[in-house]
Formats: structure tokens, C-alpha cells, sequence
């Protein structure tokens, strides 16, 4: 199993008032699956990607990462986990600004100890050539379409070769042929055992998916 | 993450918005630069003044005789008579950092030119005193080391007495009378004004020290009054006095215990006050210059802190992709060492420039020292850090989550 949650629940503290946004999740991906997590909004999907993808930690119960205890590490390592084990691509593709496509798919290996910075490029290129980017290394976010910025995004978020990329409505800001492409480009990576996990609260999006869990105040249906 | 790998990226993010990074800088630009330039001409200043106190004549030595004593009644300061002229010549031989030495003997006279006459006070010298005074002629010409040989009867007026004796004319080229004796004037002296304490020094009459002697004064000895010497600089001030007490007291033959017999004095309080003023004026000017250095770290600290609030998703994003916080610390406060280095050395071009433009404008003398543009160097790092901490912690300390979401 890559991910393993056992009697997850997160509380936030509203003055000295609980409030509940996960309620005893069990929760288990295998790898190479493709996860698509929908719900209205509040009920608690944001909060359990948060948690998966180490940002957060639980208030109450167990998460296993490949085969790693995470609810108690510490930043440090969460975020060196963060850096290793888990790509994000967001809604709003959150690229650096007047940043090239290669520097911003570079970025996450900044943070991993022992790359040169040939290296660094090379994977970039690698990564970039294969999503069809080949001719816009060097353009800005700005001067990129919004599927093209989201396959930036992707690439960044692969740059680092994680067994796991965990999605939070990737399609959001992209009209339909553009997520029509981003979804298939998902599909592939799965097909190449990458283990996906999506947010989104369009049917025909968590369509792609191998699987689809619903969510409702904060309990998995 | 290493160091050279934070310094590249900061470069780079602040390379990305150069407009704004050029105007944040531009407050320790501006704070090196007054620095660089207020130490620079206040140094400058200083040095000037020293110069134009020195020729005033602080960086003089002067060489009184010791008193006499004769069975328990002792004379007064210079009463005795063993200061002499090889005295005078073995200091002028042996003895560094000399500019110019002559002996002086003092006398007293009535002088008359036609019908006018003046009581004045007469200074036997070699031809050297006028350089050891610092003393321009305002017309003539000096005397020289032949009248010193041969005892000639020349002499040269201070401005009060030529203004006595003929007033409205020139006295170069004639003869006037010093105790009925007739003396040819060769110069008349340039106007030197009172010393400080009230007397005029330009009441006198300067003429070869052995015509004094020998026929206004009818001695045969070669003993002087005082010996008077210019230094090249105030610096070696002790170091000459050392030497030269030990020259004499050699000469003279003192055994070790015993006392002097001279006295040698100098003008060590003036040297004093102008130390402690030049001293006081740089401290003062450096004070002001380093207000505005705090001000531009302070024009530091706000931007870097408007700058992390704008990049807070970008923090977030750093976070999510394995940025741990120290090194989130580490990137902004790099940034704003960077801005203010950068600042910093801009800053010390254009203070430099400034100062020199000064110096060229106002014929000021300007002394830039290395030391000066150290010590702003590691100032306006030592802003950036101490400026900078307080964005960069804040930066650190953001939640990734939230970060994220910001719009």
C-alpha cells in the first residue's frame, strides 16, 4: 500500500470550539491507482489532500506513506518527504512569475541535497521535451496558455520522479480541450504506475479515474 | 542548500524586479555614499586645518639656554650663555625630520629714518629663520649666508616698523639707522598680525645675527637666545625633542641624572586642540551619515516585508515542494544582504565621486580612506542582516496551506 490512513480526524480550533473537517477517515491507495476525490465544498476533500500530501498533519490517527509513519515527523522531514515522495499540481498552476518554464520545473530540485546544476537542466528538459514543451523553455508563465502553464506544473511536479501526485482540481481554470488533455496526459503517467490522487467536482473529470470516493462532512461514503 | 546556490537564487528574484530593487537600495546607496563623502572632506578638512595651524607655526621646536647660577642666585630661563653656534650646527647636521633651524638673538634698539624713529626689538637669525617662521617677504629680498660670514649691515623690516618710520613709501633700497648705525634695507616682511596672545609680531627687525652680535651688540661670543626649528611634521614631534636632548645633553656633557641645561619647548597644547577638534568634527559627521544608513535599512526592512507579502504564494509553494524554513529564512535574508550590498558598493562609487567632486569644485582637500570604505562596506552588509531578519523570519514562518490559497 502507498498510502494508508487509519482513523484520521483533523480539528480546527475556532476560539475554544472544535470544529471537525475529517471524522475517522480510513483511507487505502495502492500504487499505480488514480483517485478521484469529490464532494461539496466543505466537506473536507481540500483538508484530506492537505493531509496526504504531508502539508497538514492529523489531529487524531494514523498515516502511512509508503510504508512510513508521517503524523509525527517533524517540518524537516515532512518537507524533505514533501520533496522526494510527492508532486502537487494545482488549480492555479502557482508558477513563479517572470521564471522561465525550465527554472520553474527546476525548482523542487533546489531543495533535494546532491544535484548539480547541469543535472538540474537536464531533467527539466527531459521533462518538458516529453509534455511537448519543447520549443517554450524559456518562455514565462505569462506567455504561456493556461493548459500549457498546467503542463509547466506537471512537469515540475515530476521533476523529482515521486511515486505519488496529488492533484487539487487540475482542470479548474482550463476550458474543456485543454482538460481534455491534461486528463489523458494523467492517464499515461498512471499507466506508467504513477499513483494519482484528484481533487475535482466535475463527474466527467473524476471520470478518468480508476476510482472515485465521495466525500460528505468530513466521512468518506 | 548551499550558500553560492541562496546567493544565486537571490540575485536572480531580485534581478527579476530590478525597478524596485534599484529604489530599495537606493536608501543605503545613498546613506554609504554620504558617509564615504562626509568622512572624506571632513578628513580632508581636518588635514587642511592642520596644515594652516602649522604654518602658524605649532610644528615649531624652540631651544632656550639654561639659567645661569652663580653661588646660590639663579638667573632666569635663557640667562645662561651655552647655547652656541655649533650647537646650532650640530643639531642642523644631526638631527631628522627637520625642515629648517636658526638661531635667534634678541637685542633692542631705537631706528630712524629721517625725521621719523621707533623703538623696535631686533632679531639676529641666519637666512633659514624666514622659512622657520613660515614668513613671506612683501618686498626685497632676503639676506644671505655671506652677510652671516662677513657681519654686513642689511636688514629687513617687519610691516609695523616700515610703516613707522616711512609711511607710504618704500624703505627697499634705503638706508635707515638702527643706534646711529646706517643699515641698508633689502626687504620689508610681509604682515604676520599679533600671535595669540596680543603681541605684534611685526614690530621688528630681522637682520644676520652676527651683525647683531658683533656690532650693534659689541660681543665676541657665538651664544644665541633660542634656537628655532620647523619640523616637517607634528607626528615626529617627540621623537625630534628626544633627539635633540640627547644631542645637547652629549654636547654639553650632562651626566645621566643630572638636569638639563636648556630647555626645549613646543607648542603641544595648540596640536592638542586641533587633534581633538578635527577628532570631534569627523566623529559628528560620521554620526549624522550613520542616521541615514539606519534610515535606508529601515527603507530595507519595508520593502522585504511588502516583498514577502506579495510572494506569499510563492513561499507556499517553496514549502510544498520541499522548501524547509530555514531555508526560506535563509533566501530573503540573503536578498536583502544582497540589495544592500549591492547598495553598498554603488553607494561607495558615488560617495567617492561626490567627494572628489568637492574637492574639485571647492579646492577642498579630500582624503579617502580605505579604512572608511571598509568599515561602510561591512556596515551596509551588517544592515542588510539586521533589516532583513525580520521579513525573512516572517517569510518562514508562513503556512503553506494558507500561503497557498492566497490570491
Amino acid at each position: 500500500m502507498l498510502i494508508r490512513l487509519e482513523n484520521i480526524s483533523k480539528y480546527y480550533l475556532m476560539g475554544d470550539q472544535k470544529i471537525p473537517a475529517l471524522n475517522g477517515i480510513h483511507l487505502e491507495i495502492a500504487q499505480g491507482d488514480f483517485v478521484a476525490i469529490m464532494g461539496a465544498s466543505g466537506s473536507g476533500k481540500s483538508t484530506l489532500l492537505n493531509l496526504l500530501g504531508c502539508l497538514d498533519r492529523p489531529s487524531e490517527g494514523c498515516y502511512r506513506l509508503d510504508e512510513q509513519e508521517v503524523s509525527q515527523l517533524n517540518a524537516d522531514a515532512l518537507a524533505a518527504l514533501r520533496n522526494r515522495k510527492i508532486g502537487f499540481v494545482f488549480q492555479n498552476f502557482n508558477l513563479l512569475a517572470r521564471t522561465s518554464a525550465l527554472e520553474n520545473v527546476e525548482l523542487p530540485l533546489y531543495y533535494t541535497p546532491g544535484f548539480t546544476a547541469a543535472e538540474r537542466r537536464r531533467r527539466a528538459i527531459e521533462l518538458l521535451t516529453r509534455l511537448g514543451l519543447k520549443d517554450r523553455f524559456h518562455h514565462y508563465p505569462n506567455q504561456l496558455s493556461g493548459g500549457q502553464q498546467q503542463r509547466v506544473a506537471i512537469a515540475r511536479a515530476l521533476v523529482n520522479r515521486p511515486p505519488l501526485i496529488l492533484a487539487d482540481e487540475p482542470t479548474g481554470n482550463l476550458d474543456s480541450r485543454a482538460g481534455t488533455e491534461i486528463m489523458t496526459l494523467f492517464r499515461e503517467l498512471n499507466a506508467e504506475g504513477i499513483t494519482l490522487v484528484m481533487v475535482t467536482h466535475e463527474p466527467d473529470i473524476a471520470a478518468y479515474a480508476r476510482r472515485t470516493i465521495h466525500m460528505r462532512d468530513g466521512v468518506i461514503q | 542548500m548551499n550558500f553560492w546556490l541562496i546567493l544565486r537564487l537571490a540575485i536572480r528574484s531580485l534581478s527579476r524586479n530590478p525597478g524596485r530593487s534599484l529604489l530599495t537600495a537606493l536608501g543605503i546607496i545613498i546613506g554609504i555614499a554620504a558617509v564615504i563623502a562626509v568622512i572624506a572632506v571632513g578628513q580632508g578638512a581636518s588635514s587642511a586645518l592642520r596644515n594652516q595651524i602649522s604654518s602658524m607655526g605649532s610644528n615649531l621646536l624652540v631651544i632656550f639656554p639654561g639659567s645661569s647660577q652663580a653661588g646660590g642666585f639663579r638667573g632666569g630661563a635663557g640667562t645662561q650663555q651655552n647655547l652656541t653656534q655649533e650647537d646650532s650646527e650640530a643639531i642642523q647636521r644631526e638631527t631628522h625630520h627637520l625642515v629648517a633651524l636658526s638661531p635667534v638673538v634678541r637685542g633692542g634698539a631705537q631706528s630712524i629714518f629721517r625725521e621719523n624713529n621707533w623703538a623696535t626689538s631686533l632679531q639676529g637669525v641666519n637666512p633659514d629663520y624666514l622659512r622657520v617662521r613660515n614668513w613671506d617677504l612683501q618686498e626685497g629680498d632676503n639676506f644671505t649666508e655671506a652677510d652671516i660670514r662677513s657681519g654686513t649691515r642689511v636688514c629687513l623690516l617687519g610691516n609695523t616698523v616700515a610703516e613707522q618710520l616711512s609711511p607710504g613709501e618704500s624703505l627697499v633700497g634705503k638706508s635707515i639707522r638702527i643706534r646711529n648705525m646706517p643699515f641698508w634695507v633689502l626687504g620689508v616682511l610681509a604682515p604676520k598680525g599679533s600671535t595669540a596672545w596680543g603681541q605684534d609680531q611685526d614690530d621688528v627687525i630681522v637682520l644676520p645675527w652676527t651683525t647683531l652680535r658683533r656690532t650693534l651688540q659689541n660681543s665676541r661670543f657665538n651664544n644665541f637666545s633660542q634656537i628655532i626649528i620647523s619640523l616637517d611634521s607634528l607626528d615626529n614631534l617627540d621623537a625630534v625633542r628626544a633627539e635633540i636632548s640627547a644631542l645637547l645633553r652629549q654636547r654639553h656633557r650632562i651626566a645621566t641624572g643630572a638636569d638639563d641645561d636648556f630647555t626645549i619647548t613646543d607648542m603641544t597644547e595648540i596640536t592638542q586642540t586641533i587633534t581633538q577638534v578635527s577628532t570631534l568634527m569627523t566623529l559628528l559627521l560620521t554620526v549624522i551619515a550613520s542616521i541615514s544608513l539606519v534610515v535606508g535599512g529601515i527603507g530595507i526592512m519595508n520593502i522585504m516585508l511588502v516583498s514577502v507579502t506579495e510572494r506569499t504564494r510563492e513561499i507556499g509553494l517553496r514549502l510544498a515542494v520541499g522548501a524547509r524554513r530555514r531555508d526560506l529564512l535563509l533566501q530573503f535574508l540573503v536578498e536583502s544582504m544582497v540589495l544592500s550590498g549591492i547598495g553598498g558598493l554603488i553607494g561607495m562609487g558615488v560617495g567617492v565621486g561626490a567627494a572628489l567632486v568637492v574637492a574639485r569644485t571647492n579646492n577642498w582637500p579630500v582624503l579617502i580612506s580605505t579604512h572608511s570604505i571598509l568599515i561602510a562596506f561591512i556596515f551596509s552588509a551588517g544592515v542588510g542582516i539586521f533589516f532583513g531578519f525580520y521579513p525573512a523570519w516572517r517569510a518562514a514562518r508562513l503556512d503553506p496551506i494558507e500561503s497557498l490559497r492566497r490570491e
